[in-house]
């Protein structure tokens, strides 16, 4: 495989998967206008995770839905990060808030890519992403106002961080604590990044669950 | 906190009642706002409003039954050409074809 399919499959594995964990919030959010917000923001990350899957399956001959469900759970190559299952609020927007900030550097760095392609679809996606940054920045800053909200986030943080600097590569990761420790006002820990390669096994029991339809149907099924 | 939201759907156009955000505060409520009324290109603008700057009116009550100061069912068209007659500028109202 190419390395421009590879980082192809990487950011749309990025996004299918955290799409897929924002999206169990779906119905159950804290309320009803944050469960609308936050699920289209999971049907964006998915919808840019297609667009980049097309992109790579026309370079290997084979199709966005093929890439994205027909693989197995140790060829996905998605950050860990975005494959811990946290079903509570604060580490969801943790990890929101912590993958919006990573994405925005690691968009920056595409924008510029000799790759036309590549520099088009990461323009498009930053132009959406901007909504998801200000929606967990919004977040970020409500949790700060407070005694409470900055303990629990602060934590939530600690917890994620090494996991956040393993979505981008070794040349990015400093841009990226630099920028974390900007807004939180702290340092942040020296700690080994938990990066892509080694998948967690929580992703083998959203993949069951994301593939189920996929796997129970007859090969080539029009859908 | 409830905010109401209007929303322009074109530049130019009057803001037109969409519905309502229930936020902590304004800058949830706009973010929320966007989603809801803007997420689909359906607006060009939103206005919000804390439902507590809107003004309920109660105190006009209509006790005399004055009538006049209504226009419903009040034709002015005939009055109006009849005024212009006796003012002599019929020729020059709207529709009249002359230049005004």
């Amino acid at each position: 495989m190419s390395r421009r399919s590879d980082l192809l499959l990487s950011i749309a594995d990025d996004e299918l998967i955290l799409g897929w964990r924002n999206s169990e919030w779906t119905g159950i959010a804290p309320f009803l206008e944050e469960d609308v917000a936050f699920s289209s923001i999971a049907q964006n990350e998915i919808g840019h995770a297609r667009a980049l899957y097309e992109l790579a399956a026309a370079e290997l001959g084979t199709t966005a839905d093929e890439l994205a469900f027909d693989r197995r759970p140790d060829e996905y190559r998605c950050a860990p990060l975005v494959q811990l299952r946290r079903l509570e609020w604060a580490r969801t927007i943790a990890r929101h808030w912590l993958y919006e900030t990573a994405d925005e550097i690691r968009l920056a760095a595409l924008k510029n890519s000799d790759d036309p392609e590549i520099a088009g679809i990461a323009a498009k996606m930053d132009r959406e992403e901007a909504y998801h940054r200000m929606h967990a920045e919004m977040w970020v800053d409500r949790l700060l106002s407070s005694e409470d909200g900055r303990s629990r986030l602060s934590e939530a943080v600690d917890e994620l961080w090494p996991y956040a600097l393993g979505v981008l590569d070794d040349e990015l990761r400093p841009e990226l604590r630099r920028r974390a420790e900007e807004r939180l006002g702290r340092k942040l820990p020296d700690v080994e990044p938990v990066s892509r390669g080694v998948n967690e096994a929580e992703l083998v029991q959203l993949w069951e669950e994301m593939t189920i339809v996929r796997r129970s149907a007859p090969k080539g099924a029009q859908w | 906190m409830i905010y109401e939201v209007f929303r322009q759907e074109r530049k130019g156009q009057p803001f037109q009642h969409a519905g309502t955000v229930t936020a902590p505060d304004e800058r949830f409520a706009e973010i929320y706002a966007r989603e809801q009324y803007g997420r689909r290109q359906e607006s060009a603008a939103l206005w919000l409003a804390p439902r507590g700057a809107v003004s309920e009116i109660d105190d006009f009550p209509d006790e005399f039954d004055l009538k006049y100061r209504r226009v419903d069912g009040y034709s002015i068209k005939t009055r109006l050409r009849e005024a212009r007659e006796r003012a002599g500028t019929l020729d020059m109202a709207p529709g009249a074809g002359g230049d005004g």
